[in-house]
């Protein structure tokens, strides 16, 4: 982003008619955008799909390959392992969603807090974020989900402690380089109260740099929600999650691999299209 | 300033440690629900709980709480004895601590290595077929649980190809480099993504920088070039990234130890957390995230020592 005297306006873009057709110059948005809907579509209509139950066990059809009725095969308790991967996905992606929220704004307004007042306040809020990447990210993960109780509960609770740090090391950046512009500086002559130049002209800027970063921070989030129930302190069964799918097909192995593969892919898949949307989204707003 | 910048520097790594010291005493504290209820279970007695909280030292005000926490830190240096067999956590700890070390050693040489091969193919074929591929890794690999990789890999070269052990520490020396072999290359596939991607852009700076243009005019082989200069150039950055991605190495290895059954720090933590072991998982918590602060420090300080302009620099 090129740095100018004047401030660079980037929300009005999306009132611009021409956005669609920027829109469709980028490829990467495209497939990840694409990628990312099927996934939703699938996820919101497989009670029409699907005619299995994801928890209802089928002893009699334990372990079966894939074949026509059960498109990727049946599991060690006989439930259709297509079923219960749509299934995960409504569990895994809502709470990713979720789980998100509250870290985001808050890792932007103390970012934002940090950026243009600097001095003490950022020597405080640098502190701490040191003092949290100074533990490891699964470790305290970990520690925190357990202690919060395991389950989903857990989840927001350790995200809510760790997950605005990325957001706040983003922003603290752009709004330390931002204060030291004119726009800000114009905005500080006629008096307006800091508050107001932070919510309504420093915001706006930092924001579609946030958003960039909140893709690929919803990776790693999938990808720790999906450790979680890996490691057994994540969601507990019998709601369907991938994490647990991995873990309960290792033990097959060797007789039924595709058990733990096939979660995995699809979180994977997930990854794919959300990076995708976040290197288009960056492209969109960098190109102008 | 310039001058003490070693105090700064050190100053600084102090007061995160001590506020690190804080977090781990706290991070129990904060969180809702009561250890000892933890710890004895749902239905326990009100006695049951109020010795326990006695044996926790819960009793006791925080403020003094906190005090008797940081003496047996300095004095003991470590976290108080474990709830279930006595033993103070530093000896569990230093006990498991060899195999994690070695396993987050191999890693990072491997990744080191695989990175730079990567990274340097991409920036002198820039722009070609393998450059593409090569970028594309980073937002494959972004969306891979460490765990998973793990268990394909098992899949792959243990038990279909038979080429490393399914899990465990082999007997001996070269027996326990064999079995962790796999175990590294699995901790290491998660770094190596974000190392290509930033050395890639480092080396193509070098290589479009005015010396090398220089020493291209001057009809320098293009292979001296690359292994004098610019890999040169680039030892440092590497040395940076890992530094900043030590702490993921780290609670990536926990994972991974559990995916291959090796008793290292990894399950020591799952276990403690299983028996609802405090002061061990405060420990394992403490350690990391030291080492971390440590290790961070040394390589700010050598990168500072090494790259003079770097010196002056806050």
């Amino acid at each position: 982003m090129k740095m100018i005297g004047t401030e660079p306006r980037l929300y009005e873009e999306h009132l611009n008619p021409t956005l669609m057709n920027r829109i469709l110059k980028i490829p990467s948005l495209l497939v990840g955008g694409a990628m990312f809907a099927v996934l939703i579509i699938l996820a919101v209509s497989i009670p029409f799909i699907s005619p299995y139950d994801p928890s209802e066990q089928n002893l009699s059809a334990f372990l079966q390959p894939p074949s026509a009725e059960h498109w990727l095969g049946t599991d060690q308790l006989g439930r259709d392992l297509f079923t219960r991967l749509i299934y995960a996905a409504r569990t895994d992606l809502s709470i990713m969603v979720l789980a998100e929220i509250v870290p985001f704004c808050m890792g932007i307004l103390l970012g934002m807090l940090a950026g243009y007042y600097g001095k003490w306040v950022d020597k405080i809020i640098s502190l701490i974020t040191d003092t949290f990447i100074a533990f490891p990210f699964y470790l305290i993960v970990i520690i925190v989900a357990f202690a919060s109780g395991a389950g989903e509960r857990g989840i927001y609770i350790t995200f809510m402690l760790v997950g605005w740090i990325v957001f706040a090391r983003v922003v603290r950046g752009l709004s330390a380089s931002y204060r030291k512009q004119e726009w800000v500086a114009s905005a500080q002559t006629l008096g307006l109260p800091g508050i107001r130049i932070i919510l309504r002209h420093l915001l706006p800027n930092v924001l579609p740099q946030a958003v960039v970063v909140l893709m690929t921070d919803m990776v790693g989030l999938l990808v720790a929600i999906v450790t979680l129930g890996y490691l057994g302190i994540g969601i507990a069964p019998p709601t369907p999650d991938w994490g647990t799918m991995i873990s309960d097909g290792q033990s097959f192995i060797t007789t039924a691999w595709w058990l733990s593969a096939v979660p995995g892919f699809a979180v994977v898949y997930t990854g794919i299209a959300l990076s995708l949307v976040g290197d288009g989204l960056a492209d969109l707003w960098r190109k102008k | 300033m310039k001058k003490f910048w070693l105090f700064s520097v050190v100053g600084r790594a102090l007061v995160v440690i001590f506020c690190v010291m804080t977090a781990v005493f706290f991070l129990i504290r904060m969180v809702p629900g009561d250890p000892a209820k933890m710890i004895l279970g749902e239905y326990s007695t009100q006695e049951a709980l109020e010795s326990m909280h006695h044996a926790l030292g819960l009793d006791l005000p925080v403020g003094e709480q906190y005090i008797r926490f940081v003496q047996t830190l300095f004095t003991q240096g470590d976290t108080g004895n474990s709830i279930i067999n006595g033993t103070s956590t530093r000896e569990l700890i230093a006990d498991r601590a060899p195999v994690t070390l070695l396993l987050i050693g191999m890693a990072c040489a491997l990744a080191i290595v695989i990175a730079l091969v990567l990274a340097t193919l991409a920036a002198t074929h820039k722009d070609k077929l393998l450059d593409h591929v090569i970028r594309i890794f980073p937002t494959v690999t972004l969306g891979m649980p460490i765990f998973w990789v793990g268990i394909l890999l098992i899949l792959l070269l243990s038990v279909r190809l038979h080429w490393f052990p399914v899990g465990g520490v082999g007997e001996g020396w070269w027996g326990t480099l064999y079995s962790l072999t796999l175990p590294a290359i699995t901790v290491a596939l998660s770094q190596i993504p974000t190392l290509v991607r930033s050395l890639r852009a480092q080396m193509l700076e070098v290589l479009e920088s005015d010396f090398v243009v220089t020493l291209k005019a001057a009809r320098l082989p293009s292979r001296v070039i690359l292994f004098k200069h610019v890999l040169r150039n680039a030892a440092l950055p590497t040395l940076i990234l890992l530094g900043v991605n030590i702490s993921y190495l780290i609670g990536g290895t926990l994972v991974v130890e559990q995916v291959f059954g090796i008793k290292g720090i990894g399950s020591l933590l799952f276990s403690s957390i299983s028996k609802r072991d405090f002061p061990v998982i405060q420990g394992i918590a403490l350690y990391c995230a030291v080492s971390v602060v440590i290790i961070s420090l040394l390589i700010e300080i050598l990168t500072r020592w090494l790259d003079p302009r770097t010196k002056g620099k806050p």
